[in-house]
């Protein structure tokens, strides 16, 4: 099977479903890179990040909008244009301009199903690169999940790999509803298998990709590569670990995480977010409604500090969770033996 | 383009009685809202109807609207159908969102109404989208240069001539144009605003000067195809049906509890 880096997975599956339906439309700042410029170059760099490379030549401006910096009128154009019949993949390039258009997205496209009493949907994905890791300060390296997720209306999807980056991506374009796709900066260059031919990933399905016994680890986006490396290390020194990646936080795969904390008793959670009112907190609490009689020690979340994101490669090291720090969380997990 | 002069008798009654069920309406609500029954926010449109059935009646289903928190004379004026509008104002089964949406959110896709806003300033980039889905791509994201004209908000017939020449101009691919209407209100911002910042008999004189029906009369009156009878059944049918639509709208039941938890992907 053909190895791909995720950057190149979504490439694929952009170019695989606007082949497969004419209805689907690109827009965003620069997603061709130099369509609108002054350089003659009708695509000078597919996107700041290549996830959009070659689309404006096969597809043609009609289908591929590069926007004037207005991230209120993209996404407002992407929810109009669904509205009106399109199937729009909106780029936001950086998620912590979310704020700049937070009202199109949690005041409209979130509620227009619901709020026109299920009379129209609004099939718009919007994919935005998100997480710290690139000494690129504070308003360019958020995750940003957590506000999203608690948006009703909305489903969020978070890959941390090539493979499941394509599926899921796929599946975002099919689905009827607003999609908010996250993808990690750091993880675009993530190598792994992906087939040539177009697949779904569904929603609400987490990956169980690691199996243990004595704790369940679950961890998000750039988390799932460190949380692996924490728990193959310790699997030599025979802690095994079960290692839950939810996929998709909206809708969230609850069943998973419980019947793994049923079986282990113990439960770390990985989460590049601030502690506060975060996925962590989330998947805590719902272990502590749901399978509270299960746990055999307090649960652990391991998490960013509540202070935006650092600029100095020093300080930033510091406020992303590492292997190191889940490791040493899983060891705390396990002091009771 | 379609000049207001050209408009024959039928589609001078056919604006006249857009106009009138939008002013029967709003005036009904501003009664009805008094009785406490109709909840939660309602900002009536009387006095403007001008505006919307000029703007409108050079449009077709498949035009898109986008409009505001003031958004019940759009909707009439695109089309909605007035006792599905009025139920879903009462929050009832049958409403136009099914009661979910309420006064401030009224759509309907299939009359080309992309929906009342709550969000001021909310619509336009969704206008921007729905451009974009019909294929006006040469008008999209432009937002420097746009012609402009200032019309009077209370004469049809001046808004219906302004919007057939910004209506051809985007037909034509030339991009978008903005009307600014000069109008009043006859009501507060919403239904309960004591409305302090406005004059003794404001309204009064208004309603004299300002009511778009009353001009359009007037004009029927000095050589237009309408006869005063012909008026006055418009009338008596507007009130009928605004009558009806309160009488249905009392009588339909809530939305059953279920409702809460559909039309979203997913509910906890």
């Amino acid at each position: 099977m053909p190895q791909l880096t995720m950057r190149d997975a979504l490439n694929q599956a952009l170019h695989q479903e606007m082949a497969r339906d004419e209805r689907i439309i690109v827009l965003g700042e620069d997603v061709s890179g130099g369509a609108g410029g002054t350089s003659g170059e009708r695509e000078a760099s597919g996107g700041i990040f290549g996830v959009t490379k070659g689309l404006l030549p096969r597809f043609g401006e009609g289908r591929v909008l590069d926007t004037p910096i207005s991230e209120s009128a993209i996404i407002g154009a992407a929810a109009g244009a669904a509205l009106a019949g399109l199937r729009p993949v909106a780029e936001l390039m950086f998620a912590d301009f979310v704020g700049v258009c937070l009202d199109q997205i949690y005041n409209q496209i979130a509620k227009f199903r619901y709020m026109f009493g299920g009379r129209s949907t609004c099939p718009v994905v919007i994919r935005m690169a998100m997480g710290a890791g690139m000494n690129m300060g504070p308003q360019h390296s958020q995750t940003i999940y957590s506000l999203l997720t608690a948006i009703p209306g909305l489903k969020i999807v978070i890959p941390s790999n090539a493979y499941d980056a394509k599926g899921l991506l796929i599946q975002a374009i099919r689905d009827d509803d607003p999609v908010i796709f996250l993808e990690h900066k750091a993880l675009y260059p993530r190598k792994g298998e992906v087939p040539e031919e177009a697949y779904v990933v569904p929603f609400g399905e987490a990956n169980l990709l690691r199996e243990g016994e004595h704790v369940t680890v679950v961890a998000i986006a750039r988390m799932v590569p460190f949380a692996e490396r924490a728990v193959d290390a310790l699997a030599k020194e025979g802690i095994t670990c079960d290692l839950i990646d939810p996929r998709t936080t909206s809708p969230m795969d609850e069943e998973t995480i419980i019947e793994s904390v049923e079986g282990t008793g113990r439960l770390v959670i990985v989460d590049e977010s601030p502690p506060r009112c975060g996925m962590a907190c989330d998947i805590a609490a719902t272990i502590a409604q749901k399978a509270f009689r299960s746990l055999k020690r307090p649960i652990i979340q391991v998490t960013a500090p509540h202070t935006p994101v650092p600029f100095a490669p020093a300080l930033e090291r510091q406020y992303v969770p590492g292997p190191a720090r889940i490791e040493a969380a899983i060891r705390e997990a396990m002091k009771d033996e | 383009m379609i000049d207001s002069m050209t408009l024959d008798k039928s589609r001078l009654l056919h604006a006249y009685r857009r106009m009138k069920m939008i002013r029967e309406f709003e005036e009904r609500l501003h009664v009805e809202i008094a009785t406490g029954e109709i909840p939660g926010f309602t900002h009536l449109y009387a006095g403007q109807e001008a505006i919307a059935v000029g703007v409108c009646e050079q449009l077709s289903d498949s035009d898109y609207i986008v409009s505001t928190h003031r958004g019940h004379g759009h909707c009439i004026a695109k089309g909605c159908d007035v006792l599905g509008m009025m139920k879903e104002i009462y929050g009832r089964q049958g409403g136009l969102c099914n009661g979910k949406g309420g006064s401030m959110h009224i759509a309907d896709m299939t009359k080309g109404m992309l929906g009342a806003n709550a969000i001021v300033g909310g619509g336009p980039p969704i206008a921007v989208g729905a451009a974009i889905g019909s294929n006006d791509l040469a008008g999209r994201c432009r937002g420097f240069g746009m012609p402009a004209e200032r019309v009077d908000g209370a004469d049809f017939h001046a808004v219906f001539d302004a919007m057939g020449r910004v209506v051809q101009r985007a037909r034509s691919g030339a991009g978008p144009s903005a009307i600014e209407a000069m109008i009043t209100r006859f009501y507060g911002h919403f239904e309960g605003d004591p409305q302090n910042y406005r004059a003794k008999d404001e309204v009064a004189k208004l309603r004299m000067s300002m009511d778009c029906l009353k001009r359009f009369r007037a004009r029927m009156l000095e050589g237009g195809p309408l006869s005063t009878a012909e008026l006055d059944a418009v009338d008596a049918e507007a009130i009928a049906l605004i009558d009806r639509a309160v009488i249905e709208a009392k009588a339909a039941p809530p939305p059953p509890a279920a409702d809460l938890y559909s039309d979203v992907y997913i509910n906890y």
